[in-house]
């Protein structure tokens, strides 16, 4: 079956893929593109490890068609940090130990930088029920979400 | 070593401080490679095939139409295994038998349950091994499946495993059965105890399979290579176990094996098991290339490491003013399909928080047509400490104690002896108890339809064998190197005891965690025993690097070693020399490394431990929560954890695992349970219809760390990870009882249970 070429962005640049209709987004980032920071979790998208951006909204990308990425463009944890800088919630992620394994890490941060991009100043509990699609096995979300709230103090006090 | 702790003395400055974790740049940027992250050029995908059926003799598999499949390169079975013949080797309170670990890798003579791999395919695309998969042709004789602890006990069970007789203590069985061992711990006189006792609180707890829901699926990478060597990457608990048990159950020489354990997305216990890596390894040997395996998610769920559902019934006697005299416990637990529940802990953990003079304990294990379970958190002792600490509360209740108050009055101290046997050491029960009744949540208000709950309980934590080699840069900084598989922030632990011992900044040590041929083996990152047993191993090597570093001194300055002291990063002189006055008597690490070549060449020193023993750590964990009495949903509302740490090294983590260990233990009281339908089939193998706690579920989880310093380690550390898991059970459902009145005996208290309940109770 001939495969279906893809002229996409990707974190801001240029990119062009081959993939077969049936490849999602995440197979194709992690497979065929080397990015592997996108993590796969379920594949049904349940999960949110593998949480990426595409046209601005915050999706599973494992429930996305590579296909569908066509003339779009698709913001991944690869792309978070501003060249050498780590972004308030990468930061404070790793200031509370919001992290114990790691997996559902880039996941989390890909969703709370959406959250925190559409609401500055969230209350505990939106940033629970925003990033309820998110699961964390480790860390009981206690200090992932400190992270987020502190995140979002950080960013209304020294804006950009 | 044996020094005694030196925390009471000691001032630490790295130690308990909360630096950010060495590898926590590479987890938030994308950058840490985990299980399913490696490739190598000419990958194969190597998957699973699963039965279809809960409990069906083999009769035949042709794999012929399956090899014939486009780009497929290896199809095996069990014959591509040697059998190894299924015997069970104790050890401790559990055990292995290697026939079983290969059946379960690949099913020989019967599928067990339903999910149960018997063949697996490696070929150049996926999709292109399952359609192989899929045209594999076997010829099964369905079984009927026995699918719970009294349909397994029932006088006309199917038996699974032929010629199975009951091992171990305990009441006789006749014939072939499905109990494959029996445990007892017994003291005093039970008749004798119980007519002491003025109360008597009995019942009868159920608990379901549950599943240790890490978030990433079990993986690996594997090049058997032209010469017969085998590389290994996997997301494992432990590298050298993968390296044993591979070996072992492809009949290879361990020594051709090299395993790099990668970063691992949690484990909980069900990342000690192998389950690709062997499957892995034949068929890239048979296919000449290397061979890639992952797992979904549903087979996660079907086919790796659930933890034992359980019937228990326990009955406990008190005297009036709440002395606890007698109890008696009948503990059955689902091994799943191969003998090795963790019954046996439970049994060791059930009651040992108590003084109890009179007691009987019996603990069998019962194989089921579920999957083979495997260790998770603590294993067994949640799961005890769920019926146990339930009627601890239904004694306070009809006593009118407090809940606390009581158990202060009969928690176990040092000296007293645990149900197995071993007197505790120095613990920090009594004040972990003191601790939580001083939290302010112990005294705030509740409104309607809210109830407060409150539990306690511990793990024996474990010791095993770990090595450490510290090495001094060149520009005096340090490298630390364990073989342990860095799962909630050890790295970090690691540097700060080599810091510590130092006296230099933690951010000048970098810790790695080696492959099975760069470092010295270390037993599984598992038992809680990594910061405790590896971490001494850490201090041990870092002070003979010290010693190193006062020699080179000594030389330097050309005086006796005694001369020369280790203070702060520095190497001082204590006697007062001549030589010496160039360098004010102090030379810095840094000066040191600087000369190292000059004088002796690079330092660098390991060191190995074998602790027999742990020191326990002792949990109590408060719960407030909210019933609605129209939907039966609960809402936790307020929880907090109090632990002893013995000493915490990064509070950081520390609190992290009482968090974490909490929020999966209320996921177990609240919502999570396999889900079975009448030919033994997981009905919920998702994480949608499997549902773990997600953050809108969970209320902030306030901790308290009691630090009472465990003789066995330089600073006093106890093992801080699995205790966490142990009180949560009890302590939602004392919560539930609290708040509704009613007593919960069956988990999960999921909401249509508890609108059912809150109906009969009307």
């Amino acid at each position: 079956m001939a495969k279906i070429r893809v002229e996409t962005t990707i974190n801001g640049d240029a990119a062009e893929f081959l993939c077969a209709g049936h490849q999602s987004l995440l197979e194709v980032l992690r497979d065929d593109l080397g990015m592997t920071g996108t993590k796969e979790g379920c594949t049904t998208g349940d999960c949110g490890a593998c949480s990426v951006v595409v046209d601005g909204r915050l999706v599973p990308s494992c429930l996305v068609l590579a296909a569908e990425a066509e003339g779009r463009t698709v913001d991944t944890i690869e792309g978070v940090a501003d060249g050498q800088k780590l972004t308030a919630v990468q930061q404070q992620f790793l200031e509370h130990g919001a992290l114990q394994c790691g997996i559902c890490t880039p996941g989390f941060i890909v969703a709370a930088e959406k959250l925190l991009e559409k609401n500055p100043d969230p209350t505990e509990e939106e940033a629970r029920y925003y990033l309820a699609g998110n699961l964390c096995r480790c860390t009981g979300y206690d200090k992932i979400i400190r992270a987020v709230l502190d995140a979002a103090a950080v960013m209304r006090e020294e804006p950009a | 070593m044996s020094a005694a702790p030196d925390t009471s003395e000691r001032k630490f400055k790295q130690i308990g401080s909360r630096p950010i974790r060495h590898d926590g740049l590479d987890k938030v940027t994308g950058r840490a490679r985990f299980g399913a992250d490696f490739t190598l050029p000419g990958a194969l995908q190597g998957v699973f095939v699963r039965s279809p059926h809960a409990h069906a003799k083999i009769l035949s598999i042709d794999t012929s139409k399956a090899e014939k499949v486009p780009g497929v390169k290896a199809v095996i079975t069990a014959e591509d295994l040697p059998e190894l013949p299924m015997s069970w080797v104790s050890q401790g309170p559990a055990g292995i038998d290697v026939g079983a670990n290969q059946r379960v890798i690949l099913a020989r003579e019967k599928v067990l349950y339903h999910g149960h791999a018997f063949a697996a395919v490696a070929a150049t695309t996926r999709e292109a091994a399952i359609e192989a998969g899929e045209l594999i042709e076997v010829e099964w004789e369905v079984l009927s499946p026995v699918l719970s602890i009294d349909a397994a006990l029932a006088a006309d069970a199917p038996i699974l495993h032929e010629g199975q007789m009951t091992e171990g203590a305990g009441p006789p069985v006749e014939g072939d059965t499905n109990i494959t061992n029996q445990i007892v711990f017994e003291g005093g006189d039970l008749d004798a105890g119980f007519a002491e006792a003025d109360l008597v609180v009995e019942g009868v707890f159920e608990t379901e399979m549950v599943h240790q829901g890490y978030i990433e699926p079990h993986a690996c990478l594997v090049n058997a290579r032209e010469d017969d060597t085998v590389e290994i990457w996997c997301a494992t608990q432990g590298a050298f176990g993968v390296k044993g048990e591979v070996a072992t159950l492809t009949g290879s020489d361990p020594q051709t094996i090299k395993v790099t354990p990668t970063e691992i997305g949690g484990g909980f216990g069900g990342k000690v098991p192998v389950y690709l890596e062997p499957a892995a390894t034949i068929l890239s040997g048979k296919a000449g290339r290397p061979v890639k395996m992952t797992m979904t998610r549903e087979e996660v769920f079907r086919g790796t490491g659930p933890t034992s559902g359980s019937k228990m019934w326990v009955k406990l006697g008190a005297k009036s003013d709440g002395t606890l005299v007698a109890a008696e416990c009948r503990l059955d637990f689902e091994a799943g399909c191969f003998r090795g529940s963790p019954v046996g802990a439970a049994c060791m953990t059930i009651l040992s928080p108590y003084t109890v003079p009179n007691f009987r304990i019996l603990g069998r294990d019962i194989v089921v047509n579920k999957p083979r379970v495997a260790a998770y958190r603590a294993p067994g002792a949640p799961i005890g400490s769920f019926a146990a600490e339930s009627l601890i509360d239904e004694l306070a209740k009809k006593l009118g104690r407090d809940p606390i108050d009581l158990r202060l009055q009969n928690a176990i101290e040092e000296g007293g002896r645990a149900k197995y046997g071993p007197p505790f050491g120095p613990i920090g029960f009594k004040q972990a108890l003191e601790a939580a009744k001083a939290h302010p949540q112990y005294k705030a208000p509740l409104g309607e339809n809210q109830g407060r709950g409150v539990a306690a309980g511990f793990w024996f934590n474990a010791g095993m064998q770990s090595s450490a080699t510290v090495s001094v840069s060149q520009d005096g900084s340090a490298v630390v190197r364990t073989g342990n598989p860095d799962i909630g922030g050890s790295r970090a632990s690691m540097a700060l005891m080599c810091a510590e011992e130092l006296g230099i900044d933690v951010t000048r040590v970098r810790p790695m965690v080696g492959d099975t041929d760069s470092v010295g083996y270390c037993d599984v990152t598992g038992g809680s025993r990594v910061t405790y047993a590896t971490g001494m191993a850490v201090i041990d090597a870092t002070r003979q690097v010290i010693d190193h570093l006062r020699a080179r001194a000594a030389t330097i300055w050309n005086v006796e070693l005694d001369s020369v002291e280790w203070q702060d990063g520095n190497a001082v002189a204590v006697n007062g020399s001549a030589d010496i006055s160039a360098d004010k008597g102090s030379l810095s690490l840094e000066e040191i490394a600087r000369k190292m070549g000059a004088t002796g060449g690079p330092i660098v020193a390991s060191a190995s431990v074998s602790p027999p023993a742990a020191g326990p750590s002792f949990g109590v964990h408060l719960c407030d929560l909210e019933v609605d009495p129209e939907t039966g949903v609960t809402r936790v509302l307020r929880y907090t954890v109090v632990q002893d740490a013995g000493k915490a090294i990064h509070p950081t983590f520390v609190e992290g695992q009482y968090q974490g260990g909490a929020a999966q233990g209320i996921g177990w009281a609240l919502n999570e349970a396999y889900l079975w339908d009448d030919d033994g089939k997981v009905e919920n193998a998702s994480f949608l219809d499997y549902r773990l706690p997600v953050a809108s579920d969970l209320p902030m989880i306030d901790t308290v760390i009691v630090e009472v310093p465990n003789p066995l380690h330089p600073y006093g550390v106890r093992g801080v990870g699995e205790t966490p898991i142990v009180p949560p059970l009890a302590t939602v459902a004392n919560a539930m009882c609290a708040a509704t009145g009613v007593r919960f005996y069956a988990l999960p208290m999921s909401p249509p249970v508890v609108l059912e309940a809150l109906e009969n109770a009307d």
